[in-house]
């Protein structure tokens, strides 16, 4: 493990040039409900100004649920913990090894059997080849595709491409792991074998980020919450207060009774 | 565990200031996707396995379309330059292979950032990932048509001309893959930054196609005296014309000489200082603009 797994910004901006943008009809910046600021930089290209003086510091133990409307910003500030997106302005410093679970599919390659992809996927993660060569048998049993994982990848359904994903993903031990809503797509059953992975896989990861629009999820596997607005923090703290501020009293009742449930099962 | 988990630095802490443009993170770069080889290893060849799947000859594909290839102009020529054949065809065929390299790397270099978006917004890996992975695929290419320079060798009793001077191939091809890294890094960042940039290029690589001696031999042009002999001289303007003799110099058993080497030395050594510039300056700006 790395020393001191950690994570902090200092104002740290993300600001997307928008060359193709017509500058004309945006003579005036201006700001919606949904998306950021969009402005124009020295040089007079339009910019999105995504995220805006974002400061923050992580450090192990640390699983922060992020909650916002869509285009708030939420997926690009998990892509700024990842070092994807390096700030525009101020900075961002990230002690560990990353694993990032943005989009399922990247980094599949249909023509090739389940287990190259399984293989070729635990690559990107920043794992060796022997790493996964040792692991697979447990992928293979968690997929539960067996013989399956011979064929071609195009021959498997939407569902089964998640399962290879989760499996890789929940295989390996990350040291920062940052979550983007949508693993949905997989049936009922597979998803709470995949939330006791899951749940296992935040245990041992150092720092857990977190986007969802599901409260539920969020109550089970984070500790504390964010909500970001127009690419800004705008609040943080307990998921409770945060759900509320966001969402209502409703919605902070029942995070506060999937939280009651979850210490109930978890002191027998 | 509660709101603490999360707390703001102190405001009058002295902000850190953001390393993104350093060379250290340059060669940080470099250094990280070396040490990430086994995946750029596998998706190279996985890149060729790809196109050919399911065919039954595979990737040796390659090697019959530049043999047609070159074997086509090489009948061609050797008959309008009036030149004997067993010379003019193997010096058409490794120039096609090497002019193959060059022009893959000017081409598929401008467009690796581009290719790869998915992988570059998904992923947090080492931008010259990319650049391995397209270097090494057009390294693994290059032997595929290394075949046909061998049929050509038996043939047309090329190795009768082959002595220790032709292994001066191999520093040579060295040259030619660090080339090909920088034009990768150095078209790859200003293309994806400048979408016009790949378009020129292909048009320009065409262009370059016909004024570098792969088709003609500059000893033709002078022979023919006058005028025409002048007008030799400006081939040697042309960088590619030097790259291209490194290497098939050597391998056909032609006379060698020196001042190829040094322009391509010369050369080499710019490209990288532009490489590192531009890696030091733009590399974190490339997921933006992809």
């Amino acid at each position: 493990m790395t020393e001191h797994v950690n994570i902090s910004t200092q104002n740290a901006c993300v600001d997307f040039p928008i060359f193709d943008a017509k500058s004309r009809s945006m003579k005036k910046a201006f700001l919606g409900k949904a998306g950021g600021a969009i402005g124009r930089n020295s040089s007079d290209v339009v910019v999105v100004e995504a995220l805006k003086d974002i400061t923050m510091t992580l450090k192990e133990g640390d699983r922060v649920g992020l909650v916002g409307h869509n285009g708030a910003g939420k997926s690009t500030l998990l892509r700024l913990l990842s070092g994807i997106y390096e700030p525009t302005r101020g900075s961002a410093s990230i002690r560990g090894r990353v694993a990032p679970v943005f989009d399922l599919g990247v980094g599949m390659d249909p023509e090739i059997s389940g287990y190259e992809n399984i293989i070729i996927r635990g690559l990107f993660l920043g794992q060796t080849r022997k790493q996964m060569l040792a692991k697979m048998e447990e992928i293979a049993d968690f997929t539960e595709l067996g013989d399956y994982l011979d064929m071609p990848l195009r021959t498997y359904s939407t569902g089964m491409r998640v399962r290879i994903a989760m499996g890789v993903v929940t295989s390996i031990d990350p040291e920062i792991l940052l979550l983007d809503e949508g693993i949905g797509a997989v049936d009922a059953e597979f998803m709470k074998k995949a939330r006791v992975r899951l749940q296992k896989l935040v245990e041992r990861s150092g720092i857990l980020v977190f986007a969802s629009h599901s409260n539920e999820f969020l109550a089970q596997l984070c500790n504390s919450a964010m909500w970001i607005d127009h690419g800004q923090i705008r609040m943080q703290g307990d998921i409770e207060d945060v759900v509320r501020a966001y969402e209502g009293d409703d919605a902070a009742e029942h995070v506060r009774h999937v939280i009651k449930e979850m210490e109930r099962e978890n002191t027998p | 565990m509660s709101a603490s988990a999360i707390e703001s630095e102190t405001p009058d802490a002295p902000a850190p200031v953001s390393d993104s443009q350093t060379f250290r993170r340059a060669f940080k770069d470099l250094r990280d996707g070396l040490n990430q080889r086994e995946l750029w290893l596998s998706l190279g060849w996985q890149d060729i396995k790809q196109r050919y799947r399911r065919s039954v000859i595979g990737p040796f594909w390659i090697t019959i379309a530049t043999g047609v290839q070159a074997t086509a102009i090489g009948i061609l020529y050797a008959a309008l330059l009036d030149m004997p054949l067993q010379e003019f065809l193997p010096y058409v065929t490794v120039g096609l292979i090497v002019w193959n390299l060059i022009n893959a790397s000017i081409i598929e270099g401008s467009e690796v950032f581009v290719a790869n978006e998915g992988l570059i917004k998904q992923l947090p890996s080492a931008l010259s990932v990319h650049i391995y992975r397209l270097v090494w695929r057009q390294m693994l290419f290059f032997a595929h048509n290394l075949l046909i320079y061998v049929i050509m060798v038996v043939a047309f009793g090329v190795w009768r001309n082959l002595s220790w001077a032709s292994l001066a191939a191999i520093p040579a091809l060295g040259l030619i893959v660090l080339n090909a890294l920088w034009v990768s890094i150095v078209f790859g960042i200003f293309a994806t930054r400048y979408r016009d940039i790949a378009p020129i290029l292909s048009s320009l690589t065409l262009l370059l196609f016909v004024l570098t001696p792969i088709m003609w031999t500059t000893q033709s042009l002078e022979a023919q005296g006058g005028a025409v002999r002048d007008r030799a001289k400006i081939a040697e303007l042309n960088p590619l014309f030097h790259y291209l003799d490194i290497v098939r110099a050597p391998m056909i058993g032609q006379p060698q000489e020196l001042y190829h080497w040094y322009i391509v030395i010369t050369i080499t050594v710019v490209g990288w200082v532009v490489a590192l510039l531009a890696l030091r300056k733009y590399r974190a700006r490339v997921p933006y603009w992809v």
